[in-house]
């Protein structure tokens, strides 16, 4: 059977791809539905959702569009989610191979480097970084992928000692080939299905950590989040609950489907396989 | 008389297992004239891939010399050791094995080619297709994925691949022995074509004395990583004198001692 075919039998995964095609979807016809600010007022404040189809999801405190904060929160989400998870997985990768492949001194280094990352807790991490540096877009990717390469550093160690003592290294060995060359042209290609099979657990959390970081005001401030639109909500949380609910399942729906569509794919190639 | 091109002395490789250690190559010595064959023959254990591994440098000794082309191999490293290896090149056993999965034979003979500065891009690709035909293969492989191309033709890609740099050396391991007979012979008459040719000397690795009469000038037969015995192969196969080389003739029941060999030619 085909990886496909054996993609689209999973309900799970396909349950998972369908919230992810939404969520590009929302993410990539944000500025056409709702182009302007999204923080611009657009009506009365704290319209309940479903009472006047121009604001179809209400608004809040402010008279903002809900709806149209959602489309543009999505879009930050998976930004922020996709950029972290990529910067966290190069910088994994590479570390890893490095690491693995040099062995001796600079292994041990670069693991103990690992391991401190590692023993701090990321939220927290993240949390340090961005009060320090000052919230901004690329600030936040940069915090949430500071606690996040350690995992993909180690996947692709592991992936790489054992490669690295195959016949086609010791070849380009004997051709005369630059180490770092053979690092990664001939060794970091073969160790990354491994890496990027953490990949949907690593843009899930990113995902949250932003969230996170957005609630508790450390955003990127220029921009709409879900977390942030949650933290808005917590003050009319009696009288309007659907303003952190909206956001909450959102967030709730979009992690869920990174990882069930992501598990589908490393389920059904031949990556799992390849790890035993 | 002119230095050997490869004179080894005094090899010794020692590992530790289970808290003692063992020499896998032990005060070994040899050497190859330019143009010749020289077999390395013994048992499954006796260190012969140690030897090559070590003459390669993909494993340091714990002692001895290696000198090739009249210079000190040991003492190379870094960007001299590496233009160096251009003169010295390997065909491992299993030739799926010794390509990346991923690569494209042109990508497998592009390599030596670029990392030994031929710079321009057609050149690279012109000479990519005089490889593959000197080997006896279409120039039209190279568009190929290495995993898709037989056996038979991948071995032929590694001699194309380790003769892309005009060595001098060329070490076989067991290059050979994973083929079927057909193809085996074969590949054994391109290996003495080249040799012919462009005067390539080969330390030819096998256990099968079969193979070794047919391809080798002289054979060293090992055992527990010393040396047994050396000599005209010839001589050897015909009439070994140690234990284990009697024990080495006696497992090659299709040993044809009349067969136009190496040595004949001598
Ligand atoms: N990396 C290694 N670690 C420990 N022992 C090794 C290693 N490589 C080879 N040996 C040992 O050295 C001896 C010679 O091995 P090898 O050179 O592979 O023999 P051959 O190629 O003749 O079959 C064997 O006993 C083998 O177990
Ligand atoms: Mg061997």
């Amino acid at each position: 059977m085909s990886p496909l075919r054996r993609f689209l039998l999973a309900p799970e995964a396909i349950a998972g791809a369908i919230i992810l095609v939404a969520l590009f979807a929302m993410a990539l016809t944000a500025s056409l539905f709702f182009p302007g600010d999204p923080q611009a007022i657009a009506g009365p404040a704290l319209l309940p959702p479903f009472q006047d189809w121009s604001l179809p999801l209400g608004t809040d405190r402010l008279g903002r569009d809900v709806l149209a904060e959602l489309f543009h929160g999505a879009r930050t989400s998976l930004v922020v989610g996709l950029a972290a998870a990529a910067a966290a997985l190069a910088v994994g990768a590479i570390v890893g191979t490095l690491a693995g492949f040099a062995g001796g001194l600079v292994d041990e280094v670069l693991m103990r480097i690992t391991d401190a990352f590692q023993t701090v807790p990321s939220f927290l991490l993240a949390l340090a970084f961005v009060s320090v540096v000052g919230p901004s877009l690329g600030v936040v990717v940069t915090a949430i992928a500071l606690g996040a390469w350690t995992g993909p550093a180690r996947v692709a160690r592991a992936e790489v000692l054992s490669i690295r003592e195959r016949d086609f290294v010791a070849g380009a060995r004997v051709i005369g080939m630059h180490p770092l060359e053979i690092a990664f042209r001939e060794v970091l290609p073969n160790a990354l299905p491994a890496v990027l099979a953490l990949s949907s657990v690593i843009v899930a959390a990113a995902i949250l950590t932003e969230a996170a970081l957005s609630f508790l005001g450390l955003g990127d401030p220029n921009r709409v989040t879900w977390g942030g639109m949650i933290a808005e909500g917590r003050a009319v949380l009696r009288t309007a609950p659907f303003l952190s609910i909206i956001p909450g399942v959102a967030l709730v729906l979009t992690v869920l489907g990174v990882y069930l569509a992501g598990e589908g794919v490393v389920e059904t190639t031949a990556v799992r396989r390849s790890l035993s | 008389m002119s230095s050997p091109l490869l004179a080894v002395s005094g090899l010794t490789k020692r590992y530790r297992r289970g808290g003692k250690t063992i020499a896998a190559v032990d005060d070994i010595s040899f050497h190859i004239e330019p143009g010749e064959t020289l077999a390395l023959a013994g048992p499954s254990g006796s260190g012969k891939s140690t030897i090559a591994r070590l003459v390669l440098r993909l494993i340091e000794p714990d002692a001895g010399h290696i000198e090739f082309e009249g210079g000190d191999f040991l003492s190379l490293n870094g960007a001299a050791l590496r233009a160096r290896r251009a003169r010295l090149q390997m065909v491992f056993q299993d030739p799926l094995a010794a390509f990346n999965p991923r690569a494209m034979v042109a990508r497998v003979l592009d390599d030596p080619l670029r990392t030994h500065g031929v710079a321009s891009r057609p050149e690279r690709t012109r000479r990519i297709a005089a490889l593959l035909e000197r080997v006896g293969l279409s120039a039209d492989l190279a568009a190929r994925a290495i995993h898709e191309v037989s056996g038979g033709q991948r071995q032929r890609i590694a001699i194309a691949r380790a003769i892309a740099t005009k060595p001098s050396l060329i070490v076989l391991d067991e290059a050979v022995s994973a083929l079927d007979v057909s193809v085996r012979r074969q590949i054994l008459q391109l290996l003495l074509d080249l040799q012919r040719q462009e005067r390539i000397a080969y330390l030819f690795i096998s256990h099968d004395l079969g193979v070794i009469s047919a391809i080798a000038h002289r054979v060293v037969i090992l055992d527990a990583g010393r040396v047994a015995e050396s000599g005209n192969a010839r001589a050897v196969i015909g009439a070994p004198q140690s234990a284990i080389g009697k024990a080495l003739v006696a497992a090659a029941p299709k040993l044809n001692r009349t067969s136009q060999g190496a040595a004949d030619r001598q």
